[in-house]
């Protein structure tokens, strides 16, 4: 699970092209907390809940323990925060090495679980990445999931199609905001949560080298970021007057977006 | 000149639009080689396709072997196939299955990758539009082959003729990458409208349809439009996730999108704030989407929408005879 900036904040660029992560509050990225949720669902629907462990993983800045918090106050049982000044500024590939080290350290999980997106870099890749560095199958984007022994069966939207999926434990597993609603964390979890472990680690303890991950080790890199000119106002106008319509179609004859209709009527 | 890869993305050998955008941007970069993977005896109308479209070499690979099996054995194919032709680049489509096999592919490559590229320029130097839309990045490839993932709609599809020389590719596929099943496909029901993320006219509603899309698809027909939705009216049962735009949903970028009753929430517009023009219907004054709009208009879509339909098909003679010659923006 990713610690990212408030989406809903002005979320900028620092000066060396990076995300500036200090000028915006930061969170566990929405998205993964779908992913928390579905594996606390796994463990205490299968019959033995005491004996399945839910670990948090997170690889970003110190703030980023923030997350891994959160996680554990949604009822995750362990908690591991891989941060290192060397990881800034890192990309796909990096990241999904660093995490890939991780959960090899962490053991051998059964199910390596993510959200189908941050909601920063939001490129949906890390998990087929970490799928391959792992050798593990892939479940990706699943809406719907049923765990049967070590059989796990999916549903997803996919591009084209709606698919049922299968593989064999272990695998990675990724989850779409549609896999069903998040818990909050009640006082009694929070408080609970303070006396979960939480382990953190550096690059060494992983046993990678600075100079394998980061910006300055990047695969690819950003040359220039603008900020898009705020839009000129557009026209507003009100219907009280019943005029909507009309300025609508003025809007679509001017802009020469009618023509599709006239070979439509 | 170095060959520029593209995986043709098609449906049972229809190739969908994207396959056209790629090849014209792999023009730019080196000599476009389409890499069809399917049923081989299907291929006849994608080769024809992407000739048109300026493919010098087809490279034909039979899936029947690997049909039924995620992306990582089309990741292998790449793989082999690139190793084999050292190419400039190669090319996928910003989809899902795109991103995911770019995503194999960049690690089993160790080469860099980047996704939802906007615009792909000599370089390669690509374009990204991040953070909803608020930031353009440029951005490049510095280790290894660049894999670039580009969305669709970024480009305007431009024909050339191409020697389209046809070779089979065979490639070794490992266990492990056949180890995630598809058991049921169940294709998307034809709604009979453009593609969501092809189409050139969008009309999207919202909560604000109060349940009842009529007055949006009579409206898309109207355009030879496709119909899109808010996550709201996702989850209110109103209409199938696979018209949900945004960031959980389908990204578009329409050279119109029109949306009614929708207030334009950060992950609504992380999926379309690229399209060309945005008009928007809404009640509420201070909705955040017309901060967006070219053009908004204060009120009721459940009035506005069907207005606009009678208004089309009145005066349609009239609008043709102004309008009918001259070509859509591209
Ligand atoms: C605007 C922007 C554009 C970018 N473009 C590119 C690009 O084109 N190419 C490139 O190589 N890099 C790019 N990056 C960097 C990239 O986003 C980061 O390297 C990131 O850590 C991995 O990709 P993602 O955040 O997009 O993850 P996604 O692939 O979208 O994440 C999917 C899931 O993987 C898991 N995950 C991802 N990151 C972590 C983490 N750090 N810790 C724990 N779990 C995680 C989560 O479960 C998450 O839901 C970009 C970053 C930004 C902010
Ligand atoms: C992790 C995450 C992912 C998400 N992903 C997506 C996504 O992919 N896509 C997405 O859309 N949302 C997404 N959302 C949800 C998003 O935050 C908003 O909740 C959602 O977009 C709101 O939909 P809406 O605009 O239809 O509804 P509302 O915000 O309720 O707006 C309805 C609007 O309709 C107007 N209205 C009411 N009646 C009428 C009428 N008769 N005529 C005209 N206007 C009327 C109202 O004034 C209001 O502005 C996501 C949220 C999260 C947390």
């Amino acid at each position: 699970m990713k610690y990212v900036p408030d989406a809903t904040a002005d979320r900028r660029f620092a000066p060396n092209n990076t995300v500036d992560r200090e000028s915006v509050d930061g969170l566990l990225s929405e998205l993964d907390e779908y992913a928390v949720e579905q594996a606390l669902r796994i463990k205490e629907t299968s019959g033995n809940p005491e004996d399945v462990r839910v670990t948090a993983l997170c690889v970003g800045p110190e703030k980023g323990i923030d997350a891994v918090r959160k996680a554990l106050q949604m009822g995750a049982d362990i908690g591991v925060h891989v941060t290192d000044e060397a990881v800034a500024g890192s990309d796909a590939i990096a990241t999904s090495l660093v995490l890939a080290k991780a959960v090899e350290k962490i053991g051998s999980p059964q199910l390596v679980m993510c959200g189908m997106s941050s909601t920063d870099g939001a490129m949906g890749v890390v998990p087929a990445m970490l799928a391959e560095r792992l050798d593990l199958p892939q479940l990706t984007l699943a809406s719907v999931i049923e765990v049967l022994d070590d059989q796990v069966r999916i549903r997803r939207d996919g591009d084209v199609a709606t698919e049922d999926i299968g593989a064999t434990m272990p695998l990675v597993l990724s989850v779409t905001d549609q896999s069903g609603g998040v818990r909050y964390p009640s006082f009694k979890a929070i408080m609970a949560a303070k006396k979960k472990p939480l382990e953190t680690y550096s690059l060494s303890d992983l046993g990678l080298d600075a100079d394998e991950v980061g910006h300055s080790a990047a695969w690819s890199e950003v040359v220039g970021t603008t900020e898009r000119p705020p839009r000129t106002a557009g026209a507003i106008v009100n219907d009280e007057d019943g005029s909507g319509a009309m300025a609508l179609v003025g809007f679509l004859a001017s802009n020469k977006h009618i023509r599709g209709a006239v070979e439509h009527v | 000149m170095s060959e520029v890869l593209v995986l043709v993305d098609h449906v049972d050998g229809a190739i969908r639009k994207p396959t056209a955008e790629l090849l014209t941007v792999a023009r730019r970069l080196g000599e476009p080689s389409a890499v069809f993977i399917g049923r081989t005896d299907h291929s006849a109308g994608a080769v024809a396709a992407v000739r048109k479209y300026g493919a010098a070499k087809v490279y034909l690979v039979d899936d029947s072997e690997i049909r039924d099996y995620l992306v990582a054995p089309k990741a292998e194919v790449l793989q082999q196939l690139a190793v084999k032709v050292s190419p400039a680049a190669i090319l996928v489509t910003s989809s899902f299955e795109g991103k995911e096999i770019a995503g194999r592919l960049a690690v089993k490559l160790g080469s860099g990758l980047i996704t939802d590229a906007v615009d792909v320029q000599e370089g390669p130097v690509t374009t990204q539009s991040v953070f909803a839309g608020n930031y353009t990045v440029r951005a490049k490839v510095t280790k290894g082959t660049p894999i670039i993932a580009v969305k669709p709609n970024s480009s305007a599809p431009e024909e050339s003729d191409g020697a389209g020389a046809v070779e089979e590719f065979r490639a070794t596929i490992s266990e492990s990458a056949k180890s995630a099943r598809i058991l049921a496909s169940e294709p998307r029901q034809a709604t009979g409208r453009p593609d969501l993320a092809e189409a050139a006219i969008v009309v999207a509603g919202g909560r604000g349809t109060g349940g009842d899309f009529t007055p949006v698809e009579k409206l898309a027909d109207a355009l030879g439009a496709a119909v899109g939705a808010s996550r709201a009216a996702v989850d209110s049962g109103w209409i199938s996730h696979a018209f949900q735009i945004g960031q959980t949903g389908k990204t578009v970028s329409p050279r119109l999108y029109i949306a009614g009753g929708i207030s334009g929430a950060i992950q609504h517009r992380a999926g379309m704030q690229t399209s060309k023009a945005i008009v928007a219907v809404n009640t509420d004054a201070d909705a955040p989407i017309f901060e967006l709009a070219d053009l908004g208009v204060v009120g009721d879509l459940r009035v506005v929408f069907p207005k606009v339909v009678e208004l089309l098909a009145g005066t349609a003679g009239g609008i043709s005879a102004s309008v009918g010659t001259s070509q859509p923006e591209a």
